[in-house]
């Protein structure tokens, strides 16, 4: 009884060690999302200058079948290294990925789809405060949101998305949303 | 020298000026000393260690707009934080909520002085009762006379 007594701080030592452990191999930027199997926020955003102008993105327009909703702005570096996935994802043809054009000046957002390729079917201006995007609780550009079909949120990328996130986390999910 | 002091204490006053432009503030003072003091508790998502009222980053400054305009339309505290935690989570708040997940965060150490003060408490009793430390024997007789001998001479 006496010597597992002695050996109690040691324990006591060894399961912070590990709790610890595990904190360091977290990423404290990837916090859980609140508005995971919650409904997409209210939204009525307008479309860019020059891409039409039935394009933007409303609600309404992320029911009926399983999107991704991009976030991106023109500002943003990670987005140019995210961008030309976005664009294989695209010609997957295996979902519609809509962006929003996050704290930026519209004529800027389409500027850059004109420069970096345009994988959007619809593409909503959020420009600061970024209300929106607030409501879909982003941290930070490139975030993407994976809707079904009734427009509830079922999972949140942070950071950006490359074949290997599309392979291993996103068309799994996409493949279960469908079935 | 007198200068140099001068300019270090006019520095220092200057040192807790607010992240929030002046454009940003609400013109109310008793309400933006409201929406100052809700910010303060309200982290900001993208430098994580300051509150969005410290924090210089274009998420923080999005965040102070939006609070003060809630306050502005008469929104009370509570429904501010519900808000932003509504949209974050309670990592947003600064000063977690005392709920089932953060028990152990609030009484953690709490727990911890308990056990110790009942470790202390009963090792002190031990040793007032006069027991031996575990692995000493009393003095033999021969030991005991050598002891005293050792202290007469010290005199």
């Amino acid at each position: 009884m006496r010597r597992v007594l002695y050996l109690l701080p040691v324990l006591v030592f060894a399961g912070l060690a590990l709790f610890f452990l595990k904190g360091l191999t977290l990423n404290p930027r990837e916090l859980p999302s609140m508005l995971i199997d919650r409904p997409v926020p209210e939204m009525n955003l307008p479309p860019l200058p020059g891409r039409g102008a039935d394009t933007g993105l409303a609600s309404a327009d992320l029911k009926g079948r399983v999107s991704l909703v991009n976030i991106y702005g023109s500002w943003c570096i990670a987005c140019i290294q995210e961008h030309p996935y976005l664009q294989k994802i695209k010609e997957l043809g295996v979902v519609p990925i809509h962006g929003i054009d996050w704290r930026d000046d519209p004529v800027e957002g389409a500027k850059w789809l004109k420069k970096h390729g345009d994988p959007y079917a619809r593409v909503g201006s959020d420009p600061a405060p970024g209300r929106t995007a607030i409501d879909f609780g982003v941290t930070g550009a490139p975030e993407t949101f994976v809707v079904d079909k009734n427009g509830i949120i079922r999972y949140k990328h942070i950071g950006p998305v490359d074949m290997r996130v599309w392979d291993k986390t996103l068309l799994p999910i996409i493949r279960e949303l469908n079935k | 020298m007198i200068r140099l002091a001068v300019l270090l204490s006019v520095l220092w006053l200057a040192a807790p000026a607010l992240a929030a432009d002046p454009s940003e503030m609400l013109k109310d003072p008793a309400l933006e000393k409201r929406a100052h003091t809700l910010g303060k508790e309200l982290r900001c998502l993208v430098c994580q260690s300051e509150s969005i009222e410290d924090s210089n980053a274009d998420l923080a400054k999005d965040l102070r707009i939006i609070v003060r305009e809630q306050i502005g339309k008469g929104a009370s505290d509570e429904q501010v934080k519900k808000f932003v935690v509504d949209r974050y989570g309670d990592y947003v708040l600064l000063n977690p909520p005392f709920k089932g997940a953060t028990l152990v965060l609030w009484l953690g150490p709490f727990g911890l002085l308990a056990v110790s003060l009942v470790a202390a408490w009963a090792f002190f009793r031990r040793r007032a009762k006069g027991q031996a430390p575990a692995g000493s024997a009393p003095l033999s007789d021969a030991e005991k006379r050598r002891l005293e001998a050792l202290l007469k001479d010290g005199k």
